[in-house]
């Protein structure tokens, strides 16, 4: 009886999820009037808006996680061997972007670095850039924080960096060669979820007036029928198979700790 | 570098505290520079700005500027909107997280239904809006199915994807999973000793979850409900994709503000922005003291 329950539960829950995958699949294969044909995809993948776009975003997605690698992991290194007793207080600061809506903090950007600031980043095409750059670093700053700090419990930092100084190593060398070697596939796994979350963004850049993937999907969600089904679809791979990948990641790094 | 040479020659001891001090807070100056200019300042700017005249001086009319009844009927839709979103979801996904978890269900389950999950509270903004489209829209899949072979119109039936309703049905798909995602733990920490120790002393099953079980799990059910009712009423993307401009909600309208200031007042912008972080940060504070209270059990 428990268990019919369970089952029951489950099963309408499970529903409720497969129905839109399943309504946007099949919407996207509609294009051609009376039978199933992948024209939407083609129609997408013929866009020359698309491709920029899609490119654009990737790049976007790459230099976020290089500045986000760059930004946490001596961060967090740093607060674990010095300074343990701000964790809590980093810690919290990192959880600000989910308390805070994205809105909001690009609303601050376009009023605190407009033209007539001490620091014009809204004034020039890189400039938008740099800051949208800066707002999805923010914007994944709380999983990135999380991944690399998570890695970092399993090592021991103390004995790892005072074998390397007695070895002569200086910090850059302790940080690039010692700490971010042993904690690559926590910074893979931030770095996957970071390029879910770019890949998808539509407040910051669509306010920043930048020419990225999810300003892009919402213009012909508001323009077409077909291609926004197809381009869910595709939206929906990505994330899938970035999440896929980081789920893969950790299993590697759990098979090679065991047997040591 | 004066005071080093002097002090450096009758004893190291004292100075080093003293030197070594700076260096160590020298290391997260990078990160607290970020911090400060690219998330505190522009949130502090938008805060300061709503009880501030274009000419700098303090002011409240701004903030009294939100209780007219167009902007108050907003926030009051986003409120609902994000309440039932949030309950909703904390309750079909705290179904699926106890029938797994629970309900005596094949182990093999859990693992794909928690990567699941994480993949579809990642799954939100515009893509979801046109997977709901082209599910429950006036073409949809379930749309089409339920009135050709149901005879059930949806649309005489008073429901429409750019409405209420429609909206809620859509955030679920986001809010359930981070629901599954959150209490899968914390049904995991539920002891067998207690079940167990409730039913020697004679409880019934209704009776433990009744006095054991549900208040145990309660601050985190209603930690959670916070946390979902914070991130449907931030949630931009997923609305604008789905309803245009057509629904009027808190973010809508201030995406329309920052672009084209439709409010006819740039000051009323940063009230209303100021109104939206005052709801998630009560949200949220309620989240982090209830968490805290549930890992008291928990552990």
């Amino acid at each position: 009886m428990k268990r019919l329950w369970a089952w029951a539960a489950l099963i309408i829950g499970l529903l409720y999820f497969i129905l839109p995958l399943v309504g946007m699949t099949n919407f996207s294969l509609k294009m051609r009037r009376g039978e199933y044909s992948f024209d939407a995809y083609a129609k997408v993948f013929a866009d020359s808006r698309f491709h920029e776009t899609f490119s654009y975003s990737v790049w976007m997605a790459l230099l976020t996680i290089i500045f986000g690698v760059f930004l946490v992991v001596p961060t967090a290194y740093w607060v674990r061997l010095k300074l343990p007793f701000l964790r809590p207080y980093i810690e919290f600061i990192t959880l600000l972007p989910l308390v805070i809506p994205a809105i909001v903090i690009v609303f601050g950007y376009i009023r605190l670095y407009n033209t007539s600031s001490w620091l014009p980043l809204t004034g020039s095409y890189v400039g938008t850039d740099i800051l949208l750059v800066f707002g999805y670093a923010t914007l994944s700053l709380p999983y990135m924080y999380r991944a690399v700090d998570t890695g970092l419990r399993t090592i021991d930092v103390t004995t790892l960096t005072e074998a390397a100084q007695s070895l002569g190593a200086g910090w850059v060398t302790i940080i690039g060669r010692i700490i971010l070697p042993n904690v690559t596939v926590a910074v893979m796994s931030g770095a996957f979820v970071t390029f879910a979350i770019v890949m998808g963004e539509f407040t910051m850049a669509a306010l920043l007036n930048k020419p990225a993937f999810g300003p892009y999907m919402q213009l012909l969600g508001a323009n077409r029928a077909y291609e926004p089904a197809a381009l869910a679809v595709i939206a929906f791979g990505i994330t899938w198979a970035c999440l896929g990948l980081m789920q893969l990641v950790s299993k590697l790094q759990k098979t090679p700790q065991r047997p040591v | 570098m004066s005071t080093e040479t002097a002090n450096g020659a009758p004893g190291a001891a004292p100075a080093q505290p003293l030197q070594r001090l700076p260096l160590h807070w020298l290391g997260i100056l990078p990160f607290a520079a970020f911090v400060l200019l690219f998330l505190i300042l522009p949130t502090m700017k938008i805060v300061i700005g709503a009880f501030q005249t274009p000419d700098g001086s303090l002011t409240f009319t701004n903030v009294a500027g939100l209780f007219t009844p167009s902007i108050l009927a907003a926030y009051w839709i986003s409120i609902k909107i994000s309440f039932a979103s949030a309950i909703l979801g904390c309750l079909i996904g705290f179904a699926m997280a106890a029938a797994v978890v629970l309900g005596g269900l094949p182990r093999t389950i859990r693992g794909p239904l928690l990567t699941f999950s994480g993949v579809a509270s990642n799954f939100a903004g515009v893509p979801l809006a046109f997977a709901f489209l082209a599910t429950l829209g006036p073409v949809g899949l379930v749309t089409v199915f339920l009135r050709s072979e149901l005879g059930i119109d949806l649309r005489l039936l008073g429901f429409n994807i750019l409405s209420f309703w429609g909206l809620t049905i859509t955030y679920l798909f986001f809010q359930i999973p981070l629901m599954i995602l959150i209490i899968t733990p914390a049904l995991d920490g539920l002891k067998r000793e207690w079940r167990e120790a409730a039913s020697i002393l004679g409880a019934t099953n209704a009776q433990y979850w009744r006095l054991v079980a549900f208040p145990i799990l309660l601050p985190s059910l209603l930690g959670t409900l916070a946390l979902l009712f914070a991130n449907a009423f931030g949630a931009v993307a997923t609305a604008i994709a789905l309803t245009g401009s057509s629904l009027n909600i808190v973010p809508i309208l201030l995406f329309a503000q920052i672009r084209g200031d439709v409010l006819g007042d740039p000051h009323l912008g940063y009230a209303l922005a100021f109104g939206m972080i005052v709801v998630t940060g009560i949200a949220n504070a309620i989240y982090i003291w209830l968490r805290a209270r549930s890992e008291r059990w928990l552990k």
